[in-house]
């Protein structure tokens, strides 16, 4: 990696919010003393109560490069205690305190000298960063083949739907567990080791790949890479669940 | 630098003095492992401590459960903000294993099954406060939780705690290891919260 994004406090302000599917939130976040940070990493957010009572969890960011605007997509998990504020209560212009970048593992630089394809699988809001790394993808001229795999229930759950859409570098293959949208290819359900291996680089082209999503998504599909030839050490996985 | 957040209540049921600062108590168990999960069976794990002059010693499953395992009940604190209190383990202590070592090491890097590390002083795995744990809530440890034995030093933030641990290589200086590489701070104390460096 050639620049390293250093860790540190900030604080943001809400620059804007938008409802990003069915139960999350888009917020873009000015932080004029944010470093940047690569496609892929997250950002620790910590809410501090009117009597000093904090919490703080863990999002990963949908932007990268040298910005000083973060963008994420929350989704609120019900019992949750940070992510309900973020997607009910946050408004624009209020002031956030962040710590980050943060995780220099989970990411993909556009400098990367790795020419193998990229392969993205992207279970729920787990396509957060993934999309961070497409979007980085967007921006070089020339580089890696990328394809993007998204496990989602219906198309009112997809994040960044138009973002997604406007991809020209990386082919996206969407699967809806529940739901299909009108048209689509394929019928809803989940998905399986044939489907996977149909919509994702092959084993013998050696690509890296990026899973991300809930555990028991994460551990299924990075199961089934195996199996179908991977090897484990291309594969890199960031699972999330729990405390919201 | 004081922001606060109006109208941001939290939830108070959850404090407990027990709970480092950041840190959220939850009642499920997260999963976080850089990569997929690896399936080591009990035949082909084994454990190795490695010393500045090459010496080695040695345990499989066998000889491991001889050197006499022991209940513990501990809270554990991940880096990503949740804790778990009381939580009971059984594990082998890791003086038991450093019995016959010699070293005039100060620092040790852990290295796991699928060749991850991480770097813990010894300072931090002797004296009772670190153990190679091979059941949790009263069952044998599960692959995804780092089974069939992973290291355990719960007054560290929980990724020095490595699934499929393999072996501590002792070393005269500190060096990071995968973990700290990659933005996790090199000794981890969660009272002090050492996050991120």
């Amino acid at each position: 990696m050639t620049e390293r994004f250093r860790a540190g406090w900030h604080v943001g302000r809400v620059a804007s919010r938008r409802p990003e599917a069915a139960s999350a939130v888009r917020l873009a976040i000015d932080v004029p003393t944010w470093p940047g940070n690569h496609a892929g990493s997250h950002l620790d957010i910590r809410l501090t109560a009117p009597d000093g009572y904090q919490a703080s969890r863990s999002y990963s960011i949908a932007s990268s490069g040298p910005t000083t605007q973060v963008v994420l997509a929350v989704d609120e998990v019900p019992s949750g205690e940070v992510s309900p504020y973020l997607v009910h209560d946050l408004r624009e212009g209020d002031e956030l305190e962040v710590h980050g970048p943060l995780g220099r593992y989970f990411v993909w630089t556009p400098d990367d000298a790795d020419p193998a394809p990229v392969q993205l699988i992207a279970g729920g809001s787990g396509v957060v960063p993934l999309f961070a790394m497409a979007s980085a993808r967007e921006q070089e001229l020339q580089g890696a083949d990328f394809r993007l795999l998204y496990s989602v229930r219906t198309p009112d759950d997809v994040f960044f739907a138009d973002g997604l859409a406007a991809l020209a570098k990386t082919r996206v293959d969407m699967v809806y567990t529940r739901r299909s949208a009108a048209g689509a290819p394929r019928r809803p359900g989940r998905l399986t080791r044939e489907s996977l291996a149909e919509l994702t680089f092959p084993a013998e082209a050696v690509p890296r790949i990026f899973v991300c999503g809930p555990t028991p998504f994460v551990e299924t599909v990075s199961g089934w890479l195996s199996e179908l030839g991977h090897d484990p050490a291309r594969i890199r996985a960031e699972r999330f669940g729990g405390s919201g | 630098m004081a922001i606060i957040n109006r109208g941001f209540g939290g939830r108070r049921g959850t404090s407990d003095p027990r709970l480092p600062p950041g840190q959220t108590l939850v009642d499920d168990w997260p999963v976080l492992t850089a990569g997929p999960t690896p399936d080591i069976s009990t035949d082909e794990w084994s454990f190795t401590i490695t010393t500045e002059a090459g010496v080695q010693h040695r345990w499989d499953w066998t000889t491991l459960h001889d050197a006499g395992a022991e209940d513990i009940v501990t809270d554990i604190h991940c880096v990503t903000h949740w804790s778990r209190l009381g939580m009971s383990w059984r594990g082998v202590s890791v003086d038991r294993l450093f019995e016959d070592v010699e070293t005039s090491c100060d620092f040790v890097m852990v290295r796991t099954h699928d060749g991850y590390t991480t770097n813990v002083p010894l300072d931090d795995l002797l004296e009772g406060q670190a153990w190679i744990a091979t059941e949790a809530d009263g069952e044998p440890l599960t692959a995804e939780h780092g089974g069939p034995a992973r290291l355990l030093v719960p007054h560290l933030y929980f990724w020095k705690s490595a699934k499929w641990v393999a072996e501590m290589r002792m070393m005269p200086t500190d060096e990071p290891g995968f973990w700290e590489q990659n933005g996790y701070h090199l000794r981890g104390d969660p009272w002090r919260e050492e996050r991120y460096w």
